[in-house]
């Protein structure tokens, strides 16, 4: 899967299902602080990206990850 | 004594999903019993059922609120929602008023069943999503309403059988009464999905005159053959006299007396003299005598066994005051844990209109019925005072009396 196509299929689940509002979708984005993300938002991502990608994410692999764009290198990452 | 008066109504019922809807399905004696196919294919021996819509909530609440919901905690959020606008509530009196709910909820199948399905399945707990625990707890109405509306009073679900949502507004009436709270949102919900009745059908008690839905649930007639399933929601708004008054709020009626009782006995065979304590506490707690009461919403299920023990109850209470009874069950098939709130919200509707709506299907009296006056047709009369009962599994009963102001 290219770098292109995770993009559109992470921006689309955040989109569609987590309802973050689009404008707010930016490379540079902060998960937590700019598209409040939560924890029990964390737990819907898992069963998602599970689905959408699959593969099961774990919760100690995310400490890292705080960037949209550092989430869009994990998923990356883990499915090449 | 402080005064305990209802301030606002609202239904989410398979005979109408606003108070108008509903005021005209029960004034002109319409059924909103249907078939679910699905049902018959599961493994049910009855496929009759309410027919209960889902609400549409996107837009209406934010996805993790929305995830949170079990069926029966969307029909509660719609008709909580409406009370509240009925009362005159709105968010900023919610942010600076300390407001109470008790909630009758028995049940939560649907989320349990799934999310187990999907841990068999996928052997791994986190795939069942965040939603589901929220959603498969018991309290699950009481945690939902408490966190949307930002209730910060008494935050308790009622869980009491059929009789779960009259349990819930007679606690709610005890904790304004002493001075606890002065409004406590009150009210009954009840699923209505494929699972949530499997285990009750097992047991043969619902009906299976699949010929005709409408004419299945036939509450006191002798050729009653079991009840019919039902649910969704219904939420009173209970609040005290006088802060009523002060803020303008609409009176619909006083609850005025909560009865109660336990059979002591049998886990499914109701009780004539348990169900006569019930009603006879309530009066007494009302002061009212049977003969100042002027409608009874029975509690009669359509079940064989059910009905004939109320009647019994009904017969040495008011047979001799030709009391008008009927049971709107006839009409919405058995509503469960949501029946005794909603069956509140009808009866307060027929007080408000003046009329008594008929118990349909009612065709032939057995030896337990006979000498009650019971509504066939929709009756025009004046009501100052009702009584409402509510009787459950393991022999728990309730009856509250509502009188006009």
């Amino acid at each position: 899967m290219s770098r292109e196509e995770i993009i559109e299929k992470v921006n689309d689940f955040l989109i569609d299902e987590i309802e973050i509002d689009s404008d707010l979708i930016k490379e540079d984005a902060l998960l937590k602080d700019d598209l409040k993300i939560d924890s029990l938002d964390f737990v819907d991502i898992v069963v998602i990206v599970q689905r959408v990608f699959g593969f099961k994410m774990k919760p100690e692999d995310m400490g890292p990850v705080k960037t949209l764009s550092q989430f869009y290198d994990y998923i990356e990452a883990k499915t090449k | 004594m402080r005064r305990v008066v209802i301030t606002g109504m609202g239904i989410y019922s398979c005979i109408g999903t606003t108070l108008e809807q509903v005021r005209e399905s029960l004034y002109n004696g319409t059924s909103g019993i249907g078939i679910d196919p699905e049902r018959k294919e599961f493994g049910y021996r009855s496929p009759l059922t309410g027919i209960v819509s889902r609400p549409a909530l996107k837009g209406l609440l934010d996805r993790r609120l929305r995830s949170s919901l079990a069926e029966e905690c969307e029909y509660a959020f719609m008709a909580t929602k409406d009370a509240f606008a009925d009362s005159g509530i709105d968010a900023d009196y919610l942010d600076n008023n300390e407001v109470g709910i008790f909630y009758g909820n028995d049940s939560t199948a649907k989320a349990v069943i799934e999310s187990n399905d999907t841990v068999r399945a996928n052997k791994d707990t986190m795939m069942v999503g965040s939603g589901s625990i929220f959603q498969s707890m018991n309290s699950t109405v009481t945690m939902n309403l408490s966190t949307i509306f930002k209730l910060r009073g008494v935050n308790i679900t009622v869980s009491a059988a059929c009789a779960s949502g009259s349990h819930s507004i007679g606690l709610g009436l005890m904790f304004i009464r002493h001075g606890l709270q002065d409004m406590v949102v009150c009210g009954g919900a009840q699923e209505t999905n494929l699972y949530s009745m499997e285990s009750f059908d097992g047991l043969s008690a619902f009906s299976v005159r699949t010929d005709d839905p409408t004419r299945a649930s036939r509450p006191f007639d002798a050729g009653r053959d079991g009840l019919v399933p039902s649910g969704g929601a219904a939420t009173v708004i209970l609040e005290e006299y006088e802060h009523a008054l002060k803020r303008g709020a609409k009176i619909y009626g006083e609850v005025a007396g909560y009865g109660f009782s336990s059979n002591g006995g049998n886990i499914s065979q109701p009780s004539d003299v348990g169900c006569e304590i019930a009603m006879s506490r309530a009066m007494a707690d009302a002061g009212v005598m049977a003969d100042g009461i002027d409608y009874v919403n029975a509690h009669a299920t359509s079940t064989p066994q059910g009905d004939a023990f109320e009647a019994m109850a009904l017969d040495r209470l008011f047979a001799a005051h030709n009391t008008p009874i009927s049971s709107t069950k006839s009409m919405t098939g058995h509503e469960c844990w949501m029946a005794g709130a909603s069956e509140i919200v009808y009866s307060m509707l027929m007080m408000q209109n003046s009329f008594v709506a008929p118990n349909i299907n009612f065709e032939r009296p057995d030896e337990y019925s006979k000498n009650l006056n019971i509504a066939v047709k929709t009756i025009g009369r004046k009501i100052d005072t009702f009584l409402s009962n509510s009787f459950g599994f393991g022999g728990t009963n309730s009856a509250i009396v509502v009188k006009k102001i």
